[in-house]
């Protein structure tokens, strides 16, 4: 997958208000019982991540060239010291994979979190106020599917130097339209019922009634759109790290692990390989995971 | 229908003006181009001439003005590396990232249709659940690593095809994969939901009970019919094929306009980095409005609610 791809489809973006969201979730994994494999992978992942210096047996930077592109233990060669073997400057690729998990896990977190406020904010005024604020939302919302994000990137990280600010503001420009559609959906024919009306009549001011009676009522879908979004942006910081517009080197991010190896690829098959099979495992996991919740609370896209 | 047309195209130029602004504050962030241009030894007063030359010193609203003019008139500048047309820099290393495009779209399609089609015929059985994992895995590949796994296998290991660069036939095949790759999933889901609305249909009830060979009921009656929802899109999922292919590109060494990105970017050219966002964007625009307008003509529904007054 590529971000672009983001973009250029229908997005899945209409879902109806779920009713009883988390026994439905409940069941799901009852009745689907497959479902735990991915959850249990991810929940390791999460768990071994997320306290990187207790399981990770090395240090993810430092270097120790004595021992450089030492094969995974089960090769010829391999050491055990070195589950997974080391990289071009003797890193540990065990460690540096895991603490890459955690480098991974918060930037998904943190750039969908400010996807989704920017997003849903702008969303819910548009849907709110109609007219004029509308048509500006939208149409900016159409320039930014039409930026080529690469292009964005590599200026950004050339002017401010690579990093985890470039690797969120690129992920905010290509998701937040997503929540603004979503969430302006919602509220366009949430807007015409009793109790928004009625709160209206009373005098509500309407940031009160935006906060109050309607973003409640537009959470749920946001949050499975949300989870949808998960994989998408872990491929997104590892794809920009690789092509150096991320978050920088020494760090152990996959996408650079992955961009280490690149010139390794044909005597040290491993350097590359294994961060990448890293980024697999948990983005194909995250994604089972996001489509069944999807079908399960959104019956219209069931099919799809 | 005229309404929304006039509706549908003045909304694609403000968003188009909208990123020509994007465009312009962009490059203009991207950094000072006479730190570039000029070495070390050039005088301020060098510097004044060059800045005067480049229209540099003028206040940034009226350099903006003066951009769009030029815009307005195809005159895309000229590159300051290269001292020759920003336009005729990007359009020489165009045919490199089309023929990519080009192989690339028609990989996907011929491997996304048939498994669109067939997941919808099966559907429910095993063989839709693995279209399924099959689409999922699709989203979860990153392109890169992808492009040097298969590196791994055909090249190194094997030794069938070159691992990058260019020159014959086989030099294209593991790019266009790779590149191809990324939009199979989207392509397969777009196929087989307009396959499983087809085959509810009465003409295809009819055509089975005329005892029409199965067969010819799925892939004449019914995908013919099916294509053409996905086939709207074709545009636009070529559009963000050549876009996507920088990072393809970059695995495989292919010198067409996703290496110029960076070449460019590097270099600070103003110019050719503009031309390049511009240009895509403009595809990408201009291939919605395409799929807009199409939908439109066909569908009255659209046309009627987007020429309505707004609530």
């Amino acid at each position: 997958m590529s971000p672009i791809e983001a973009g250029t489809l229908p997005a899945a973006s209409e879902f109806s208000a779920p009713t009883r969201p988390r026994g439905q979730l409940i069941e799901l994994f009852w009745r689907r019982k497959i479902l735990f494999l991915p959850l249990l992978v991810l929940a390791a992942f999460v768990v071994v991540g997320l306290s990187a210096p207790y399981f990770a047996p090395l240090s993810p930077t430092e270097t120790a060239l004595g021992m450089k592109l030492t094969p995974p233990t089960w090769l010829d060669g391999g050491v055990s010291k070195h589950p997974l073997g080391t990289d071009q400057l003797g890193r540990d690729i065990a460690s540096r994979i895991i603490h890459g998990t955690r480098l991974s896990l918060m930037t998904a977190l943190a750039g969908i979190v400010l996807s989704g406020a920017v997003g849903t904010a702008l969303g819910l005024l548009a849907g709110y106020y109609g007219a004029w604020v509308d048509a500006l939302v939208m149409r900016i919302a159409d320039m930014t599917l039409a930026v080529h994000i690469y292009i964005l990137a590599i200026v950004l990280a050339v002017v401010w130097g690579p990093g985890l600010k470039n690797v969120l503001l690129v992920t905010v420009f290509l998701l937040w339209s997503r929540y603004a559609r979503q969430a302006r959906a919602e509220v366009l024919s949430l807007k015409e019922r009793e109790f928004v009306v009625a709160a209206r009549a009373l005098g509500v001011p309407a940031p009160r009634i935006m906060a109050r009676h309607l973003l409640p009522n537009i959470l749920a879908s946001l949050i499975v759109l949300s989870t949808l979004q998960v994989g998408f942006v872990i491929v997104l910081e590892a794809t920009l790290s690789f092509l150096g517009a991320g978050i920088p080197p020494p760090n152990p991010s996959w996408g650079v692990m992955v961009a280490d190896g690149r010139a390794l690829i044909a005597s040290a098959w491993w350097v590359s390989t294994l961060p990448g099979l890293a980024i697999l495992i948990v983005v194909l996991s995250v994604n089972l995971i996001g489509d069944a919740v999807r079908d399960t609370l959104d019956p219209r896209l069931r099919r799809l | 229908m005229r309404r929304y047309l006039v509706s549908r195209i003045f909304q694609a130029i403000i968003t188009l003006w909208l990123l020509t602004l994007v465009a312009f504050l962009m490059a203009r962030l991207s950094g000072n181009p006479l730190d570039v241009l000029l070495d070390a030894r050039a005088t301020d007063e060098d510097r004044v001439v060059m800045a005067q030359v480049l229209g540099l010193d003028r206040p940034l609203p009226v350099q903006y003005a003066i951009y769009l003019r030029d815009i307005a008139r195809g005159d895309f500048g000229t590159s300051f590396k290269t001292r020759r047309s920003a336009l005729s820099t990007v359009m020489e290393r165009l045919p490199w990232t089309l023929e990519l495009g080009t192989t690339s779209f028609l990989v996907s399609v011929l491997v996304a249709v048939p498994i669109g089609v067939v997941t919808a015929v099966r559907r429910g059985t095993a063989i839709d659940v693995a279209g399924k994992v099959l689409a999922l895995l699709g989203q979860s590949l990153p392109t890169f690593w992808l492009g040097l796994m298969l590196i791994l296998l055909f090249a190194v290991t094997l030794g069938w095809l070159p691992a990058g660069g260019t020159g014959s036939l086989a030099h294209l095949v593991l790019p266009s994969i790779t590149l191809g790759w990324f939009t199979v999933a989207g392509i397969m889901r777009l196929v087989r939901s307009a396959m499983l609305d087809t085959l509810g249909e009465e003409f295809v009830v009819t055509a089975r009970a005329k005892g029409l060979a199965e067969p010819k009921v799925v892939w004449k009656h019914a995908l013919r019919n099916a294509v053409i929802p996905p086939l709207t899109y074709a545009g636009v999922v070529f559009v963000a094929l050549l876009a996507g292919a920088v990072v393809t590109e970059t695995v495989f060494a292919w010198p067409g306009v996703g290496q110029l990105v960076i070449e460019a970017i590097t270099f600070r050219d103003f110019p050719v980095i503009q031309i390049i966002f511009l240009v895509f964007g403009a595809m990408y625009i201009g291939m919605n409005l395409v799929v807009d307008l199409l939908y439109g003509w066909a569908d009255p529904r659209i046309r009627l609610a987007a020429g309505a007054p707004r609530r």
